[in-house]
């Protein structure tokens, strides 16, 4: 019997590890289904990761190795090439080339899968289907890991981070990335990607356009864009074509589910990932989820930082014969708050909530709000908010502890 | 005097800065903090940036390696050095911060190893 199983080796899972055998859990598994640890970390070469985690600015194979060498230094047990098929309350069953189809018992599971690329077929370009297109994150793993280039002249869909990451990296390897396409009316990438990625090498940035037309009998030939409306309908006559060989799609990142769903698990129509409270217990007794398979997020320090919360949690679950109330208090959003996670908050919480939450559009010289009853606690002034970057904000334990009984909290922004 | 269009990275609100540079004296203008003063300041007396790249690998249990520069370089020295990394293949095994190439274009600056790459058995 294990005490804490953890699903997935990437940046969540290592660091929910760490969290556990810190509460004092011996028994922990990683699993891992790549041949390494260190998840998507390890193919992303370019630095800027663990400003908040190590105060200081790292590449992202240089991240992971941090945290893979604490994990050894635990001595924290973990098996690769190893894909997990199913799960159920304090049962993980998996299947490797050693040990075949095999189901283990744990106090405590952590989902911890991260996400994958939304595909090219849930967008509906018009036009042929010719070799050439890739989602941003192949043509990332095919430069970096396997050292073949996707292709010469490029044209990116979806002004994301990835999308932008890539612009720069093939343009470092030779290629001439002709332009970066995004539907929207602004990047949901962050400001120093579209400086250092786009504006260094000037690639022009083209804001509410969208690619209209793929042309290639075997090889992508042809890509044109156009300009759309502000119901993102394209405009006939804006169309501008180019001669490119290449198509990459940096369209968005889904939480990847399958198994939490498979469980019985709830999902958030909104995230795409389980309902949890805040000790990151999804609605299903004993397992707890982290990491972009909860929300997806913009930087690998805050998957850390939350990942080994939900760690100890599990930990603290395991160890103890102490169940959680079952009263917990819904959070709810208002104004341009899409969402929030924890879903919920454990009304017998002895501890600071920290909630993250996104906004719906660009926001500037407004405030987030915490009402609690009805009653407004927090108000705190924010000079910008956008949806490429997540918001953070803690509820003090004093707030709570003042009323005797909750009924409602909600989190939003107001002007 | 030189005029400079700059959008500032400090933060999400991303400030359009027009910077007027008249010999030692620099104007900065747009800016709404001292940090997008001094990036701006940065960027139109000597812009530097880190480059990260990857490199062949001969024998290793990986095909490529990837690098960085160990400080940053000037910014139009960016093209030349991605060239000269883009040539170079590494003998495994390889640890974490092995100098790859040293003071690569003449920038003075190293480019290291940020993975460790074991040897095929």
């Amino acid at each position: 019997m294990y005490d804490v199983v953890i699903i997935g080796g990437g940046p969540a899972g290592l660091s929910a590890a760490l969290g556990a055998k810190k509460k004092g859990c011996s028994n922990i598994l990683i699993i891992e289904r790549s041949e390494k640890l260190g998840g998507i970390l390890n193919q992303c070469i370019h630095n800027g990761f663990g400003l908040h985690t190590f105060k200081e600015e790292l590449t992202g194979p240089e991240y992971a190795y941090r945290y893979i060498k604490m994990v050894e230094k635990e001595e924290i047990p973990f098996l690769l090439n190893t894909t997990v098929l199913s799960i159920s309350p304090h049962s993980v069953t998996y299947i490797n080339e050693e040990e075949g189809v095999r189901t283990i018992e744990t106090k405590a599971i952590v989902l911890a899968m991260g996400c994958r690329e939304r595909p090219r077929g849930a967008l509906n370009i018009p036009g042929d289907r010719p070799s050439g297109i890739f989602s941003a994150g192949t043509a990332q793993y095919l430069t970096n890991i396997e050292g073949k280039m996707p292709g010469k002249r490029v044209v990116i869909l979806g002004s994301g981070d990835i999308g932008l990451i890539m612009a720069r990296r093939m343009t470092l390897e030779g290629a001439k990335v002709l332009a970066v396409v995004e539907l929207m009316p602004y990047s949901s990438g962050l400001k120093r990607n579209i400086v250092q990625c786009l504006d260094d090498f000037s690639i022009p940035l083209l804001l509410s356009h969208t690619v209209t037309k793929i042309e290639g009998r075997k090889r992508v030939e042809r890509i044109t864009v156009s300009a759309v409306d502000e119901k993102r309908k394209p405009i006939p006559g804006t169309e501008i074509t180019y001669d490119a060989d290449t198509l990459l799609l940096s369209v968005g990142l889904l939480p990847e589910n399958e198994l939490s769903r498979k469980a019985g698990i709830t999902l958030s129509p909104v995230t795409g990932g389980p309902i949890v409270d805040n000790s990151f217990q999804t609605d299903s007794d004993g397992i707890f989820a982290c990491g972009n398979v909860l929300h997806v997020h913009d930087l690998v320090d805050y998957v850390s930082n939350e990942a080994e919360k939900a760690g100890e949690s599990a930990a603290l679950y395991a160890l103890s014969d102490r169940k959680p109330s079952k009263k917990k208090i819904p959070v709810s959003v208002f104004g341009l708050a899409r969402y929030t996670v924890p879903e919920m908050i454990d009304e017998d919480t002895k501890e600071d909530t920290t909630i993250r939450f996104r906004v719906s559009n660009v926001k500037k010289d407004g405030k987030i709000t915490v009402r609690v009853n009805g009653e407004e606690v927090i108000s705190k002034k924010k000079r910008i908010m956008a949806p490429g970057e997540m918001e953070t904000l803690i509820i003090p334990k004093r707030i709570l502890e003042k009323y005797e009984i909750i009924e409602s909290i909600e989190v939003g922004t107001e002007d | 005097m030189e005029r400079f269009e700059l959008t500032c990275i400090g933060c999400p609100l991303g400030c359009l800065m027009t910077v007027e540079k008249n010999g030692d004296e620099i104007n900065v203008k747009g800016n709404t903090c001292l940090n997008g003063e001094r990036y701006a300041k940065e960027e139109v007396t000597a812009p530097k940036r880190i480059l990260t790249q990857s490199v062949r690998v001969r024998d290793g249990v990986d095909k490529m390696c990837s690098v960085k520069t160990s400080a940053p370089i000037p910014k139009d020295m960016i093209i030349k050095a991605s060239e000269t990394i883009r040539e170079k293949t590494v003998d495994a095994p390889i640890e974490i911060g092995k100098i790859i190439i040293s003071n690569i274009c003449d920038t003075g600056v190293d480019v290291i190893a940020t993975r460790e790459v074991r040897k095929k058995a």
